[in-house]
């Protein structure tokens, strides 16, 4: 007989079950090692990129502050110091450096050694201190982005390979050092890679950001509260909105920049690329997202709290204001800031408003044109510039960088605020 | 309420954001033109007292509508374009209260056909050749008037000269200014070498134009986005295959990919300032003369772009791969861009 006793049954499965067992686990073991090598694969290789854009090749050269060049007709107001022809200067130390180079074309490729930024660094250097005209000085000047990529190994090169000569002779001397590359924390944007800095962009972001926060965070709130506490039950109107807010958080993002574009742009003429726009539009994105996670956490309060505090008399604001909301917070800060930790990655909806641009100048407001980190972050990927590649990849550490931060508050935010029943 | 100053504060900027005038100059358009443009803005910037020009990347046709749509701070003051201005937006210009427009072409552009440096070099590709490999249609190889799909697999089976590659070319998607220029020139250079085609021009335009510019969809065309240097790295790891972008990112990247040679002539920056090289297309800026006087800093702005440093042959605008106008052409438009001489008609 094949009807043995239920024991002799269970036992006889027993290996098999655990067999089971096992193979699920290791499934799902598998699936988070996948998922960590990948993520692993991922920042390893933005990291190697990236890490390179932190330094920047420098050239020591010993340039002559001409007197005949910088102040021809003796004149030390700010103002002439501004305009002088500093770059004649960088050209006149080179051509000092390597007196065997001679020709047009040789010595055109001769200054591209050192970058166009260079003129403007002895520029400052004589407004701080017009003392140093008349005299000789050895003044580090950025590399051009050719030099750096040479010097940081990227061989292969062809534009600098032509270089070449001059750079052996340079690093024979002692002149080419490889610096911490303050120029990309400090700089706004630049189409030469090695004046190019990311301070732009995470300003405007900053403001975008901050903006998008204090103006979905109350506006969420009151709607979630509205809803969940003073809303009739089982009405047509509420489910409606109810089921809308639902759908938005699922619309593309795209979508709300065309709405940003039709209604913030164009009927109420607010200023293109600006910071406010953005964050209108980003505040219109994440909104569903934080009504719909303060709802949860509200649901999340015990009914009981509510019951005593009415119970001991307590009006509906203040049962809401008083006990609910205190205890429903930590929950919705999460919400709001992982929502807008998710619209500071965006780009779809502000190519729409006109944040996708070259901007050099550094915010410093709402209503100043700018760009955010992933804006500049494809802006730099699309450039021809060999040099860009590391600085998109530099630009995504910083993103990410800022989300990390932000996710580390919510985390804060919760931990500290969190009560237990 | 606490709150009560935020909406003040909030909605004094809204109204201050309305009465806000511009003080910058704003530029929008092609993005073949963008890397020049925004060289020129960031050495205006750093040469003058104007604050950085914005420049925004919206290709040519979007920039063309926010250029035509008005006069006021509100509205573009440059156009960047990768071709010329269409009649049609030249008259929403005019409707539009945008009747005075400052027309400078800034130089030339080459589309380069390149490969990868791992691969031997390609000899030589006549456009006939690349107008068979992409059509989609083609006329019948056994000849007659009669097209069939395109039979061709390898560039080998259209010319036995050619490598024994399969076909593969990454090129940008029909939204490109880049993609409407190849079309134009190479594809339609390309089937106006059959004669019965190049008949239809003339008595059926819409046909002809559908059989040139028609590019096949079997995967041999792969549409890259509109990302060039995308297509770069997709050549790099892929070295049988040929890419279709602008001649800058083949000066910045001459390590890593190489042009073929189309009709014999190498994508040289000689060759296509020369205007031997087949495949080039003029480039230009559209300035509103209404806004001068208005926003400051745009005749000093044109002033940079057309002087002999930043577009001359020797300029920095060189340096990044834009190909500069023979002498006598750039004399004129930096007169007309002095003078701000506007556009007549088209």
């Amino acid at each position: 007989m094949s009807k043995g006793h239920t024991v002799d049954r269970i036992v006889a499965s027993i290996a098999r079950r655990r067999a089971r067992e096992t193979r699920l686990k290791w499934a799902g073991f598998m699936a988070v090692a996948v998922t960590l090598a990948l993520l692993a694969l991922l920042l390893g290789s933005i990291v190697a990129l990236g890490w390179r854009a932190f330094q920047q090749t420098y050239l020591a050269l010993d340039v002559y502050f001409d007197p005949q060049v910088i102040a021809p007709d003796g004149r030390l107001d700010e103002e002439s110091l501004r305009q002088a022809d500093y770059e004649s200067l960088v050209r006149q130390a080179l051509r000092e450096l390597f007196p065997q180079v001679e020709g047009r074309t040789q010595q055109r490729m001769l200054y591209r050694l050192v970058s166009s930024g260079g003129a403007d660094y002895l520029s400052h250097m004589v407004l701080a201190d017009p003392r140093l005209i008349g005299t000789r000085q050895r003044v580090w000047l950025p590399a051009s982005s050719d030099v750096d990529m040479f010097a940081k190994g990227q061989t292969g090169a062809q534009r600098a390979a032509s270089l070449q000569p001059w750079i052996d002779h340079l690093l024979a001397q002692g002149r080419i050092e490889k610096r911490f590359n303050k120029t990309f924390f400090t700089a706004g944007d630049s189409r030469e890679p090695e004046l190019a800095g990311i301070l732009g962009a995470l300003s405007g972001s900053f403001y975008t950001i901050g903006l998008t926060l204090l103006l979905s965070f109350p506006l969420g709130v009151a709607a979630a509260v509205y809803l969940e506490e003073f809303a009739p039950k089982k009405n047509f109107w509420v489910d409606l909105i109810e089921v809308n807010i639902n759908n938005l958080a699922a619309v593309p993002s795209i979508v709300f920049g065309l709405l940003g574009l039709a209604v913030f742009l164009n009927a109420f003429a607010l200023p293109r690329s600006t910071p406010l726009v953005g964050a209108l539009v980003l505040t219109l994105m994440t909104l569903p997202t934080i009504i719909i996670t303060s709802r949860v956490s509200l649901q999340a309060v015990p009914p009981w709290i509510r019951e005593a505090a009415l119970g001991v008399g307590a009006s509906k604001m203040q049962m809401v204001l008083h006990h609910v909301l205190p205890l429903a917070l930590p929950g919705m800060l999460t919400g709001a800031i992982i929502g807008t930790a998710r619209a500071l990655g965006e780009t779809a909806p502000l190519l729409m408003i006109g944040m996708v641009a070259f901007i050099v100048d550094i915010p410093r407001g709402l209503l100043d044109p700018a760009t955010v980190l992933p804006v500049q972050i494809y802006l730099w990927a699309d450039s021809a510039e060999r040099g860009f590649v590391e600085r998109a990849a530099a630009a995504i550490l910083v993103l990410l960088v800022f989300m990390l931060l932000m996710n580390a508050l919510a985390i804060f935010l919760r931990r500290h605020f969190e009560r237990r029943w | 309420m606490r709150i009560l100053p935020l909406f003040v504060l909030l909605g004094s900027l809204f109204l201050s954001a309305q009465a806000q005038g511009r003080d910058y100059i704003y530029v929008v358009g092609s993005s073949t033109v963008y890397p020049f443009t925004t060289l020129v803005a960031e050495r205006f910037a750093k040469s003058t007292r104007f604050p950085a020009p914005k420049v925004e990347s919206t290709g040519t046709g979007g920039g063309m509508k926010l250029f035509c749509e008005g006069i006021g701070v509100q509205h573009p003051d440059i156009e960047n374009a990768s071709r010329r201005i269409k009649p049609s937006e030249f008259e929403t210009c005019q409707r539009n209260g945008v009747k005075e427009i400052v027309e400078i072409k800034i130089g030339y552009d080459g589309i380069v056909l390149a490969h990868s440096r791992q691969s031997p070099p390609w000899k030589n590709l006549a456009l006939r050749q690349v107008w068979l490999a992409l059509a989609k249609q083609v006329p019948d190889p056994k000849g007659g008037d009669k097209l069939i799909p395109n039979p061709y697999r390898k560039w080998r089976d259209i010319d036995p000269n050619l490598p024994d590659l399969a076909i593969k070319v990454y090129g940008p998607p029909p939204t490109s200014g880049t993609r409407d220029a190849f079309a134009e020139l190479a594809l339609e250079g390309g089937c106006s070498n059959f004669p019965w085609i190049k008949a239809l021009k003339e008595k059926d335009e819409a046909r002809f134009k559908e059989i040139c510019h028609t590019v096949r969809e079997d995967g041999a065309y792969i549409e890259a986005g509109e990302n060039d240097t995308l297509i770069v790295r997709k050549l790099e790891a892929d070295p049988s295959a040929l890419g279709v972008f602008g001649y800058s990112f083949q000066e910045q990247n001459s390590d890593l990919i190489a042009g073929a040679p189309i009709e014999g002539i190498e994508p040289s920056f000689e060759n296509i300032a020369a205007g031997a090289y087949p495949i080039s297309r003029p480039l230009y800026i559209y300035a509103k003369k209404a806004h001068v006087g208005v926003i400051p800093g745009l005749p000093e702005f044109l002033d940079e772009y057309t002087s002999e440093k930043a577009w001359g042959e020797e300029g920095y605008l060189a340096d990044k791969g834009l190909i500069p106008l023979p002498k006598k052409e750039r004399e004129t438009y930096r007169k007309t861009a002095k003078e701000l001489t506007p556009l007549k008609s088209l």
